[in-house]
């Protein structure tokens, strides 16, 4: 297991190289100066290069990639251009929020999909299987930010019953004043995956149960709780994998949703980037973002055996 | 003879499927002593799977009627309740299946495999149950038990998996084991040494089998008695020597020539021409009578009945004298 744990830490790492240079590249490849941004529309040639310089941009991409490279493994992401504060602190900032939130909306995701999914396809066809699917459907394709408004009228503006954006201004505010902020964001964001989720739990199962071991179990006298605990087994590992997925989407797919509640996390700080051009800035979150991905395909991947011991030989 | 072990009358296996209802099982009747072997030889889908099925109640209730009787040791299996059923099943008849590769769960080792039915049916203590699971495997011959309980069934052989489920099925030492097809997902020289075990396992523990195979040979090797079931019904049945040495119904003489063995390279094998028929349009009278060279338009008025022919052999053919020679 441990050679297993080892193998799989190895292969992140060309992973998470390749995911470096396209974070870098792709930001080279977006139109607009980020110089004009800082600079005063009239400065001189001289300034726009001494800022150049001291911004390492005068250098070829290759040079620029590999000094980026290099200071961002040593944990330095460089200056944000518009605030000037270093962007590694500007990042580690939003990720608390945008962790709390993901946490949160992929506890509502799991328990609701988990168990929608295996109420479906223990009943497939039946009028709970068609509820549940019906439910998966809207979540999938009801876009998050119309939910997140819709969910804002309803809550904020008709019953006043919860905050419309933000994250509260009081430091000191507590566990529950701090889940009213996030109780709607939670929600939007969680609509897509516990679609996603109950969907493929759904599938898992009904094709589990079709199995011949299903019937194999039965005929040696296995009540159907135990039966489930075989079924809950055989569905893990692709169910943990949909899940992994789903988690790495939270943290990197909530741009909209933060805009919307205006938390300020890291998909806020991405759209700011963006507008404002902060190239530093961007690169360091879009990385960050990235490597969260190849960090839950690695959980999964080391959690999958656990189950199935046949996916170690793989 | 002492009362029997299984006694199964007028059972009749029907499935709702879109074509409308269809019988896969028409009104069998058989009875089994206790410690007797049962070949229950036939094409594929002649029924013979759905009644080892219906015997172990494992026919999905949504889609399956069930009518007629099944007695086990005084019991109706068919009146017995949900929980009574599931301690019916594995407990005192348990069964043994084609596929090994998929009738194992692939993500539980062989030992809590078997030791989770041990525990089910009885064991008090998980030690109890592992020890029980280990001495199961020393006597179905898997070598090295002690290391191979901790497999999973991807790890071993086809043949050391079927022994594995042989060993599942024994743990709990049924009265009456169900074997469907054990040997046909396995290669030639590993289907001999299974059929071998079961044999000198049956005679060990004594348990009551019925065999399903649609290999004359392996029904021949193993059983006490045969039947030949068709489309749904038993055509003939007998003791395995009787039958086999002189079988009275005409598509228990076609199985037995429909074979390989003793033929010669470029000589044609002699075969029944047709195919079983579709269950959801059986033909009226008897069901064979379109692929039999002996049918008449009498054989299509009405189904057959068993009727006795010869000291202990029965068979449901109107072409049928009593003395068991076919009509002219």
């Amino acid at each position: 297991m441990l050679g297993y744990i080892l193998k799989r830490l190895l292969h992140a790492v060309p992973v998470a190289l390749a995911v470096s240079v396209i974070c870098f590249s792709l930001v080279q490849l977006a139109p607009g100066d980020p110089l004009a941004v800082v600079l005063p529309a009239d400065a001189s040639q001289e300034t726009v290069d001494a800022v150049k310089a001291q911004y390492g941009l005068d250098r070829p991409l290759v040079v620029q990639y590999f000094i980026w490279l290099g200071n961002v493994v040593t944990g330095d992401f460089g200056k944000s251009i518009a605030t000037g504060r270093p962007v590694l602190s500007e990042i580690s900032n939003a990720i608390g929020y945008s962790l709390s939130l993901a946490f949160l909306a992929s506890l509502m995701a799991l328990i609701v999909g988990l168990s929608l999914g295996m109420l479906a396809g223990y009943t497939i066809g039946s009028p709970v299987d068609k509820v549940a699917s019906a439910f998966a459907i809207s979540g999938v394709s009801i876009p998050h930010y119309w939910l997140g408004i819709v969910l804002v009228v309803i809550f904020s503006v008709q019953l006043n019953a919860l905050p419309a954006m933000g994250a509260g201004t009081n430091p000191d505010a507590g566990i529950l004043e701090r889940l009213r902020f996030m109780i709607l964001p939670a929600v939007t964001l969680a609509a897509m995956p516990a679609g996603i989720v109950t969907r493929s739990v759904r599938a898992l199962v009904a094709e589990t149960l079709a199995r011949d071991f299903v019937t194999a179990l039965r005929a040696k006298g296995l009540t159907e709780v135990q039966i489930f605990g075989h079924v809950v087994k055989n569905s893990a590992p692709t169910a943990l994998a949909v899940i992994g997925v789903q988690m790495g989407y939270l943290m990197a797919g909530s741009i909209l949703v933060e805009t919307v509640f205006s938390w300020p996390g890291t998909g806020l700080l991405l759209n700011s980037a963006i507008l404002t051009r902060d190239i530093p800035l961007l690169q360091g979150t879009i990385l960050v973002l990235a490597l969260f991905f190849v960090a839950m395909n690695l959980i999964v991947d080391i959690l999958q055996p656990l189950f199935d011991p046949r996916i170690k030989r793989i | 003879m002492s009362t029997p072990l299984l006694k199964v009358a007028d059972l009749t296996v029907r499935f709702r499927t879109e074509k409308g209802t269809i019988a896969a099982v028409n009104g069998i009747n058989l009875e089994l002593q206790r410690g007797q072997v049962l070949g229950v030889i036939g094409e594929s889908g002649s029924g013979k799977s759905v009644t080892l099925r219906a015997l172990l109640g494992i026919l999905p209730p949504r889609k399956t009627q069930i009518s007629g009787a099944i007695t086990l040791d005084g019991r109706n299996v068919l009146s017995l309740t949900k929980r009574e059923l599931s301690k019916y099943r594995g407990g005192e008849v348990s069964m043994i299946f084609q596929e090994p590769a998929t009738a194992l769960d692939p993500v539980f080792t062989i030992g809590q495999q078997i030791t989770e039915t041990v525990m089910r049916h009885g064991a008090t203590t998980k030690a109890k149950a592992r020890a029980r699971a280990l001495e199961m495997l020393d006597l179905v011959k898997i070598p090295d038990a002690r290391s191979r309980i901790d497999n999973y069934p991807h790890e071993l052989s086809g043949g050391m998996r079927q022994r594995a489920m042989i060993a599942l099925a024994l743990s709990t030492g049924p009265k009456l084991l169900l074997a469907d097809e054990p040997t046909t997902a396995l290669d030639a020289t590993v289907q001999i040494q299974v059929i071998l075990l079961l044999r000198e396992l049956q005679r060990e523990l004594g348990m009551a089998t019925i065999f399903v195979t649609h290999d004359v040979g392996v029904a021949a090797e193993i059983s006490d008695r045969i039947a030949v079931m068709y489309a749904g019904r038993i055509v003939e049945t007998g003791t395995a020597s009787d039958v086999l040495k002189t079988p009275r119904h005409p598509y228990t003489n076609g199985l037995l020539t429909s074979t390989v063995i003793g033929a010669r390279r470029g000589e044609t094998i002699d075969c029944i021409a047709g195919m079983p028929p579709d269950l959801a349009a059986m033909p009226q009278g008897c069901a064979f009578a379109p692929r039999c060279p002996l049918a008449t338009t009498e054989c299509t008025a009405a189904v057959p009945m068993l009727k006795k022919s010869g000291a202990d052999q029965f068979v449901a053919c109107i072409r049928q004298e009593a003395d068991g020679r076919h009509a002219a």
